[in-house]
């Protein structure tokens, strides 16, 4: 048991308990604070597959962006101060089987097939300049049709949220 | 007694060097948790965040065999893809939500049973 193992298992534990808070919780607040912390486990797992740039992303849009959004969601769609900011589950018994045999599958499917596993995984290096490069290059197209869905997702998404009253005034 | 003595201990061997098949494992942890999610929650934005985890376990397992098979970073280049097209879906989603809660005065998804009033 190396210092990068313990480490590792640190994010790997902190990712699937923070997981588990946002599956079971009964308190929406919790489980969105709880996602904070299930991001921030799943950016130091980038971290230990060498994609530095991805981490960091992974920090900012998640946990900067779409967790802030939710989080405004949780509060603008819950009834006055805090009394009716519970929720609760239904159909528990069918889903955990469903979720449990999805789990036992993918897990032996995954763990059994022989990957082809390089033997000497890639030395260490900066993702960031070699990622841009392939943006500009190779991804280009993907790039800019990215862009496009961004920008009409978000005009779209303004125009959705506004009330229908002020629709007609218009 | 015998075979599971060995299985636990080939299993704490497994365990004490990290590889792909603990991310794999992980992500595939992390997708059933997003589905059970998805499949429990009443509450809309809630089952948002179970699609958040199950995409975020998607992108672990592009990321993983980006690190250990291919020796590329097109697992990289699709991963930022899903964090981008995450972040689109984040925001349509709670408008709807938000225009759903205008309308009907609740986001349970099980109470949700007409397009308009």
């Amino acid at each position: 048991m190396d210092l990068q193992t313990i480490v590792f298992y640190f994010f790997v534990l902190l990712t699937i308990v923070a997981a588990g808070v946002v599956v079971f919780s009964r308190n929406i607040v919790h489980a969105a604070f709880a996602l904070l912390f299930a991001f921030f486990g799943v950016a130091g797992i980038y971290v230990f597959l060498m994609a530095d740039f991805l981490a960091v992303t992974q920090l900012m849009i998640y946990v900067g962006g779409i967790l802030v959004l939710l989080l405004f969601g949780v509060m603008l769609t819950s009834k006055q101060v805090n009394v009716d900011i519970r929720t609760s589950n239904f159909q528990l018994i069918p889903a955990a089987m469903i979720a449990g045999a999805l789990f036992g599958f993918l897990a032996g499917v995954l763990v059994f097939t022989p990957w082809r596993e390089g033997t000497n995984p890639s030395t260490p290096e900066a993702t960031g300049p070699l990622l841009g490069e392939l943006l500009l290059t190779k991804y280009v197209l993907p790039f800019e049709v990215a862009s496009m869905v961004l920008l009409v997702a978000l005009v779209g998404a303004a125009l959705i949220a506004r009330r229908e009253k002020d629709r007609k005034n218009a | 007694m015998e075979s599971v003595l060995s299985m636990f201990t080939s299993f704490v061997e497994w365990l004490r060097q990290p590889g792909l098949t603990h991310f794999l494992v992980l992500s595939a942890l992390l997708f059933s948790m997003g589905v059970f999610a998805i499949l429990t929650r009443r509450n809309a934005i809630m089952v948002l965040m179970g699609i958040e985890l199950v995409l975020n376990a998607a992108n672990i397992n592009f990321v993983a065999f980006a690190r250990y098979t291919t020796h590329s970073l097109d697992g990289h280049i699709v991963a930022v893809f899903v964090i981008i097209l995450a972040a689109a879906e984040a925001a349509i989603a709670l408008a709807i939500v938000l225009n759903i809660y205008q309308t009907f005065n609740t986001v349970n998804v099980d109470e949700l049973n007409t397009l308009k009033d």
